[in-house]
């Protein structure tokens, strides 16, 4: 038995891990690569490939075009916004879920994951209906002359919509298993319920909300069905760019939709790789790492 | 109890009391009570320096300490819990005692006004509760702290407290020393609870103590009728078969245990087994048929 002291170096190791009293790394490892370069990899490399028909000079064409620029503005500004809302209200969803005993709770808790369920284009169209200048939440913010509807602040709440149930699944188990007595021992140390819950449980919490962080931008990042609804979809102003990749496809532009596909795909690698770098920071500093 | 005293709990009734001044309602935060839990609670994504600092670090900055002091302080209490050399740690990295020295060093840097432990050594491997039993008295006489320990280990708290208060379905049974607590028990819960004592049910009549098919003659001053008798190990000796007022048992079994040996004896059909005490030196046979002397009869109406 070694002890496990975690090293100041990087968190990762390239060295084949000993053989120990739980076998099984070379078969497990094995299929986990088959099948991720079935279903991931491989499709990808061919989505480079279609795009790299077109040299990398015109992958920089198509993707630095004025409206294409935009677009990926729309989407990764949006997402990223969404993603942070959502983390905070994600949060407090999967608070009162695991902190509060109330009638109705089990509902609730089910209602979370109907974000999932529902084919996204039909949340679309019922958001664009609530939030359109005649409807029901629209018709409350028309008098200030605020649209929410057909414009990025459409696109914006859709994303929220479909982006909450990441952060709540993923924050409410480590909720659950948080021990109600550090809590306690906070309070008697003195300190304020905002001390305890900024100095204690966030940073308990911190693993679990980067990653539905990270699952919320992204499934935001590649959501079509229901923002097109609700976006109004006009060029330079709430055109995101999945819709540009679909108009490309329509033109039969394969190569154009692939530059447009793959310049979305080297965002969204790095930022998910910055949010995992994080993560694995902050859980090295719960020393489980 | 604790969680009362420490605010975590709203009573049902009654008062709190801290030095004549009424604490029921006070938040906990301003209790000032250092709480040591028995699995530690500690911040697991602080190091042991970070942790001890906390109840400092979070008070509002008028009554905060600068952060020198503060480091001053830490180092102090390291020194104290004996950890001095372990102050980057995280406490994933700490032995369990190591750990719950962590969190008494955490509780004292508040200068608590009462110091509350749950079990605090529940967790740990006998050795290891001794040499922090004997640790914690002697911190405790050095800084004098009032000091509440909550234990189901009557040894642990005989030996630690100046008074014990001994509870029964959220009741006190009795509070005094250790030594009223073993000597005089209070009520027949008492009485069966301290000092491994067995409970046999006798009948009383005036001067005559029947335990099953046998009698004795006592003074006992209670009423007659059935009642209870409390045997501890200690309480009955093996006689030579003269004289009267004798017992007479089986021997059922004999076991080793530390120093002394320990003779399991049947005083009839149908009663419960009475231990008594025997040096290494001597022994029995199981089987065999000897005589008693009941030393201190303690008697409780039942």
């Amino acid at each position: 038995m070694s002890v496990a002291v975690p090293s100041r170096g990087l968190p990762w190791t390239l060295a084949i891990p000993k053989p120990s009293a739980m076998p099984g790394f070379g078969i497990t490892f094995g299929f986990a690569l088959t099948y991720l370069s079935l279903i991931v990899l491989i499709p990808l490399a061919v989505l480079v490939a279609r795009a790299s028909g077109l040299g990398f000079d015109g992958i920089w064409r198509v993707a630095t075009t004025p409206r294409v620029l935009a677009a990926l503005e729309v989407s990764f500004v949006t997402s990223a916004l969404a993603a942070l809302v959502n983390a905070v209200f994600g949060m407090i969803v999967a608070w009162v879920l695991t902190r509060y005993r109330f009638p109705g709770r089990q509902v609730l808790d089910a209602a979370v994951d109907l974000p999932f369920a529902l084919p996204t284009a039909v949340a679309g169209i019922a958001l664009a209906a609530l939030y359109a200048p005649n409807g029901w939440i629209g018709a409350l913010f028309q008098p200030w002359g605020i649209r929410i509807a057909y414009t990025p602040l459409g696109i914006f709440i859709a994303l929220v919509f479909i982006g909450l149930p990441f952060v709540v699944r993923t924050v409410q188990p480590v909720l659950q298993d948080f021990d109600r007595e550090i809590e306690e021992a906070s309070a008697t140390l003195g300190a304020t319920r905002r001390q305890t819950f900024l100095r204690v449980v966030l940073p308990a919490l911190s693993p679990a909300l980067l990653t539905g962080i990270a699952l919320a931008f992204a499934r935001a990042v590649g959501e079509y069905g229901s923002v097109i609804f609700i976006a109004g979809n006009m060029p330079f102003k709430s055109e995101i760019a999945p819709l540009l990749i679909v108009a490309k496809l329509e033109e039969y532009d394969y190569a154009g939709a692939s530059a447009i596909a793959t310049v979305m795909l080297a965002i969204s690698f790095a930022a998910l790789l910055a949010i995992n770098l994080l993560q694995a920071l902050s859980r090295r500093r719960l020393g489980d790492a | 109890m604790l969680r009362l005293v420490a605010g975590l709990e709203i009573p049902t009734g009654g008062r709190l009391l801290f030095d004549g001044e009424d604490a029921t309602h006070l938040p906990v935060r301003e209790r000032r009570v250092g709480f040591v839990f028995q699995h530690y609670a500690l911040f697991k994504h602080f190091d042991v320096a970070d942790n001890i600092a906390y109840g400092l670090r979070v008070r509002p900055r008028r009554s905060r300490p600068s952060s020198t002091e503060i480091r001053r302080r830490v180092a102090e209490l390291l020194e104290l819990v004996q950890l001095s050399g372990l102050a980057r740690r995280l406490p994933a990295q700490l032995s369990g005692g190591q750990r719950q020295r962590v969190a008494l060093a955490r509780a004292l840097a508040v200068e608590p006004r009462v110091l509350l432990l749950d079990e605090p050594f529940g967790a740990l491997d006998a050795q290891v509760r001794r040499d922090l039993r004997r640790w914690l008295r002697d911190l405790h006489d050095r800084t004098g702290h009032t000091t509440l320990f909550v234990t189901h280990d009557q040894e642990e708290a005989l030996e630690l407290a100046d008074r014990v208060a001994i509870l029964s379905k959220g009741r006190i049974e009795q509070i005094g020393t250790p030594d009223e607590v073993l000597d005089q028990p209070a009520t027949a819960f008492v009485a069966g609870f301290i000092g491994e004592a067995v409970r046999l049910p006798v009948e009383l009549a005036e001067r005559t103590l029947r335990i099953g098919e046998q009698a004795i003659v006592i003074e006992h001053g209670l009423p007659a009728g059935a009642a209870a008798l409390f045997i501890r190990p200690s309480d009955l000796t093996l006689a030579e078969p003269i004289g009267r007022n004798l017992l007479t048992g089986t021997v059922v079994s004999v076991r080793r245990r530390g120093p002394a040996r320990r003779v399991e004896l049947s005083l009839g059909d149908g009663l419960p087994t009475v231990e008594i005490e025997l040096s290494a030196g001597r022994t029995a046979r199981k089987g065999q048929a000897v005589h008693l002397r009941l030393l201190t009869p303690r008697l409780f109406p039942s």
